[in-house]
């Protein structure tokens, strides 16, 4: 039988409320952590990602308080990915209940961080994210870009995948910064090439605009977690339309009941 | 309905913290603790572990509780590992050649073969369909079918002491019991309402064992 896939809904957080960035430029507030992730808990959600982009360092208590509050309360995965540039960051938000962190531009520019966190706490907990862009610059045709997609880095996105889960990351978030708030569905060739370059589980992201764009990710894109934000946000469509549509492109999920 | 007492064990390795809450969750009272005395005196113990094999048995060694931990799965007092926790029950693992492990289940925890499926990828990083292999298991009463959060690349052996198994593959151990020590490689404590059902049918087993020894003899 087939992998099941996750349905995996991403919150932005900044000093502990959830935002959505729209292209990561406009910014709308669009409500409490915990009830967000109680009611995608009850939709049948099967991970939730928080990804903080909270400025300041001094504020990002506020993103372990968050997690100490959401792990009381909610009793799915999540991941919280965003400012974590060492050991001890990883630390806290893991003893405050967070199941996985995942980290991005710290490991373009320390890559060891990536073998630091998963040696210490295990690669199962050590998600990568690899915002990519199509680009020239790279003999795959995928760029990594860092700083919510601005920096071009000039390193190959398909090299760089291999390179991570060999470091030790246990998962791979990928963003196509070419899609994410297009709502023109995730970039399957992106997706495809990396879920061939490495045997850890990939996470499709960016792109989503309806229902029916969540299950190319796994059919053709070869992800096992399928990642969308604002369409759940502003309750577009629940994560049980979302199970059912892959239920009927015969993609295995857990039921949503 | 008195709150049982369970001893969650902190042994110094990462996020033990969800464990720990859930079974507050559901009605207990559930210490995180790495003292002997509370680990005697509590009416249940629970033994987490996520990472590496290795890695948990040499914090479990350097937090000094693996005399305890013997102890309490020992005695008729409900005993729970979870994930690497219930790895680290049996002889060894795979995973790391020449680590014992607390000997407590027979057999050795091995890589799970996805050779059959090669799309498969591990480790299993998914929700999966709990299959029980026996029937009145009082784990799993209410479970029947249940989808359970799994994030592992090895497993327990096929033996006698499987309750359950998912299909990854092939069947894979998801739970296992003997006498009074119970093991899920799935997280309850990650599965939403099929996850606190369990940990809801452990609390009650404490409960149970609990009522039981302070019954007053006539």
């Amino acid at each position: 039988m087939s992998a099941v896939v996750r349905v995996i809904p991403c919150l932005d957080v900044d000093g502990g409320r959830v935002v959505k960035g729209v292209n990561f430029v406009d910014i709308r507030d669009a409500g409490d952590p915990v009830e967000l992730a109680a009611r995608y808990d009850q939709q049948g959600a099967d991970e939730l990602v928080f990804l903080d982009i909270t400025a300041s360092s001094d504020d990002r208590d506020t993103t372990v308080d968050m997690a100490r509050a959401v792990a009381e309360q909610v009793f799915i995965p999540f991941t919280i990915g965003g400012g974590i540039r060492s050991v001890a960051d990883a630390r806290r938000l893991l003893r405050a209940g967070a199941d996985k962190v995942s980290i991005n531009s710290a490991a373009v520019k320390r890559p060891e961080l990536v073998a630091e966190i998963s040696s210490e706490f295990g690669a199962q907990c050590c998600v990568v994210a690899i915002d990519a862009r199509r680009s020239e610059a790279t003999a795959s045709g995928f760029e990594v870009y860092v700083k919510g997609g601005r920096e071009a880095t000039g390193i190959d996105a398909i090299e760089w995948a291999a390179r991570v889960v060999e470091l030790g990351a246990g998962e791979l978030l990928v963003t196509s910064m070419d899609r994410d708030g297009t709502r023109d569905g995730f970039d399957l060739p992106l997706t495809s090439a990396i879920s061939a370059a490495v045997e850890v589980p990939v996470i499709a992201s960016g792109g989503v605009g309806g229902t029916a764009d969540f299950a190319p990710g796994a059919t053709e894109g070869g992800a096992t977690g399928l990642l969308a934000a604002s369409i759940f946000h502003f309750g577009e469509s629940t994560v049980a339309e979302v199970k059912s549509a892959l239920g009927e492109a015969g993609v295995r999920v857990r039921p949503a009941d | 309905m008195s709150a049982p007492l369970l001893a969650v064990l902190d042994y110094g390795i990462g996020n033990l913290h969800s464990a720990h809450q859930s079974f507050n969750h559901v009605g207990a009272d559930a210490r995180l603790t790495a003292d002997p005395g509370l680990i005697a005196e509590a009416d249940a113990v629970v033994l987490p572990g996520v990472g590496h094999f290795g890695a948990c048995m040499q914090a479990l060694h350097d937090s000094g509780l693996v005399e305890s931990t013997l102890a309490a799965a020992a005695d008729d007092r409900p005993f729970i590992g979870i994930c690497v926790g219930m790895q680290m029950l049996y002889e060894g693992s795979t995973e790391a050649p020449g680590v014992a492990g607390l000997g407590i289940l027979p057999g050795t925890i091995d890589r799970i073969d996805t050779s059959s499926e090669p799309g498969l990828v591990l480790p299993q990083m998914q929700w999966n369909e709990l299959r029980p292999t026996v029937a009145d298991e009082p784990l799993l009463a209410g479970l029947d079918g249940a989808w359970m959060y799994f994030v592992h690349s090895f497993a327990a052996p096929a033996t006698d002491d499987v309750i359950a198994t998912c299909d990854y593959a092939g069947p894979v151990t998801a739970a296992a019991r003997r006498g009074t020590v119970w093991a899920t490689q799935f997280h309850p404590e990650k599965s939403a309402r099929s996850g606190l059902r369990l940990l809801t049918n452990f609390v009650d087993l404490a409960r149970a064992g609990a009522d039981d020894r302070t019954e007053v003899p006539a």
